[in-house]
């Protein structure tokens, strides 16, 4: 597999603790990658300095194949955070929201929103308001949002966390279509194992900050290289 | 003649007053309304920009901006009015402008006064707008243009609010368009009360002056008129509130 994004010894600090430290990692195209860990590992600052909210203190990211615009750069990815954030209009708005700032034709919005949302689930709710969703619906629509231009990196933190069952199985299927069907590299934090054991293909464990091991899915299950990989597998790392 | 029928005969006759369209009474109405309006509309444009600069931008100097602006909110207006006084006299640094005693004076100190109100509040509304909803924004490919706007949206209830609480106190001030104004109405006498036309005279400071002479009705008249565009502008604003 191509590769898509470099980190190199990546330094993250807020005030005195450091909440990232020498990240090394490579990303590849079309893959899904899961980094896990404990609450307050990093998982969502390493997302979120992917997508350029946060700027690191040392280190680089590269996206190969990519210049070094940021505002080109971040057009190409789409970041879902664990509570979407909704636009107080209608769903049809909010999913066409990413489109519109792209200045697409109207023809190829209204299309394009049609398929994200039959994607999701949502087909015909376009003109309902957003703020009216269901928690499920509302992560469902804020990804048809996220995935509605077609962005070659998804980055996902904790997409399915206080959803119920029936969702959690729903989004995981929404990633795994939009993976195989567009080929689009998706890089997902959570916490819940058993979803990485379902969808992931690459896992990287992060504790304290740090990337203590990277691993293939059926490595980091069947033979773990770091003990605390391990204890963290099996739910024995208590804090 | 008991205290009781005193302000009652004196509300009769204001309403009378303000029912037969008073010439006087409605040029000071007139007077007041386009000089707080005006005042407002500068603010507005001045204000809700300042607001959104210190909520998108940083730059050298920043606190000391939202320093100044929470100081001017409760800015006294006869220190305002001292302040734009001693600007605009013929001999002040505005001397040039030739307009002590004016509308204008009483725009330029009403828009001081009012700035900051509106800048204060439309600052409050643009930081309760979610920090994750301007994030959104920008990992959906939108620029800092189109936070901007998204922002002004959101927020857009609570920066009328701010729009009306600026005018609200721009209609109630009386300390520093006194001092700039000059409480002026054209010599001789309309509608049988009074002096003449308002050239620079409100509905505030026809109040204190017509107190002073004792017409109380023509007092109460104004009083009842300026109770009533304040009360309308509170109202609006609470409207504004509760859909925020």
């Amino acid at each position: 597999m191509e590769e898509l994004i470099q980190i190199e010894n990546l330094r993250k600090v807020f005030g005195e603790k450091e909440v990232l430290r020498n990240i090394d990692l490579t990303i590849l195209k079309g893959e899904i990658f899961a980094f896990i860990g404990p609450s307050g590992a990093g998982k969502t600052t390493l997302l979120r300095t992917l997508n350029f909210f946060e700027i690191p203190e040392k280190g680089n990211i590269i996206f190969k194949g990519m210049n070094s615009d940021i505002i080109n750069i971040r057009r190409r990815m789409s970041l879902l955070f664990q509570t979407p954030a909704i636009f107080n209009n209608s769903v049809f708005e909010n999913v066409a929201y990413g489109l519109k700032v792209r200045g697409i034709d109207k023809k190829i919005i209204d299309k394009k929103v049609g398929d994200a949302l039959n994607i999701v689930g949502l087909p015909g709710m376009e003109k309902q308001n957003a703020r009216t969703l269901s928690g499920g619906e509302a992560q469902r629509m804020a990804f048809a949002r996220a995935i509605v231009y077609d962005p070659q990196i998804l980055l996902l933190d904790e997409p399915t966390a206080n959803l119920d069952p029936v969702n959690v199985m729903k989004i995981e299927e929404i990633i795994k279509r939009i993976r195989n069907e567009r080929a689009t590299t998706i890089v997902l934090a959570t916490h819940n194992i058993p979803q990485v054991r379902r969808i992931a293909d690459r896992v990287g464990i992060l504790l304290n900050g740090e990337l203590i091991e990277v691993n293939s899915k059926e490595g980091i299950f069947s033979k773990p290289k770091d003990a605390r990989s391990e204890a963290f597998i099996k739910g024995e790392m208590i804090y | 003649m008991s205290s009781v029928d005193f302000l009652i005969q004196g509300i009769v006759k204001a309403l009378e007053l303000i029912f037969s369209l008073n010439p006087y009474i409605l040029s000071i109405t007139g007077v007041s309304i386009k000089v707080s309006c005006t005042a407002t509309i500068l603010s507005t444009l001045t204000a809700i920009p300042l607001a959104f600069a210190i909520s998108f931008l940083n730059f050298r100097g920043k606190q000391g901006l939202i320093t100044l602006v929470n100081t001017g909110m409760g800015l006294p207006p006869v220190f305002v009015g001292l302040f734009v006084f001693l600007m605009i006299v013929p001999v002040g640094p505005l001397g040039f402008l030739n307009i002590v005693y004016t509308r204008e004076a009483m725009i330029l100190a009403q828009y001081i006064l009012i700035t900051p109100i509106i800048a204060g509040i439309s600052l409050s509304a643009i930081k309760a707008v979610p920090r994750s909803l301007i994030e959104t924004v920008h990992t959906l490919g939108g620029t800092q243009k189109d936070a901007v706007i998204e922002t002004l949206k959101e927020a857009r209830f609570g920066i009328i609010t701010a729009v009306l609480a600026g005018l609200g106190r721009a209609l109630a001030e009386v300390g520093a368009i006194l001092i700039v104004g000059g409480n002026i109405a054209r010599t001789g006498s309309v509608g049988g009360i009074g002096e003449g036309l308002s050239e620079t005279r409100t509905l505030t400071t026809a109040i204190t002056s017509e107190t002073s002479k004792g017409d109380i009705s023509t007092s109460i008249a104004l009083g009842i008129i300026l109770i009533c565009l304040v009360l309308s502008v509170n109202i609006l604003a609470n409207f504004f509130q509760r859909r925020d």
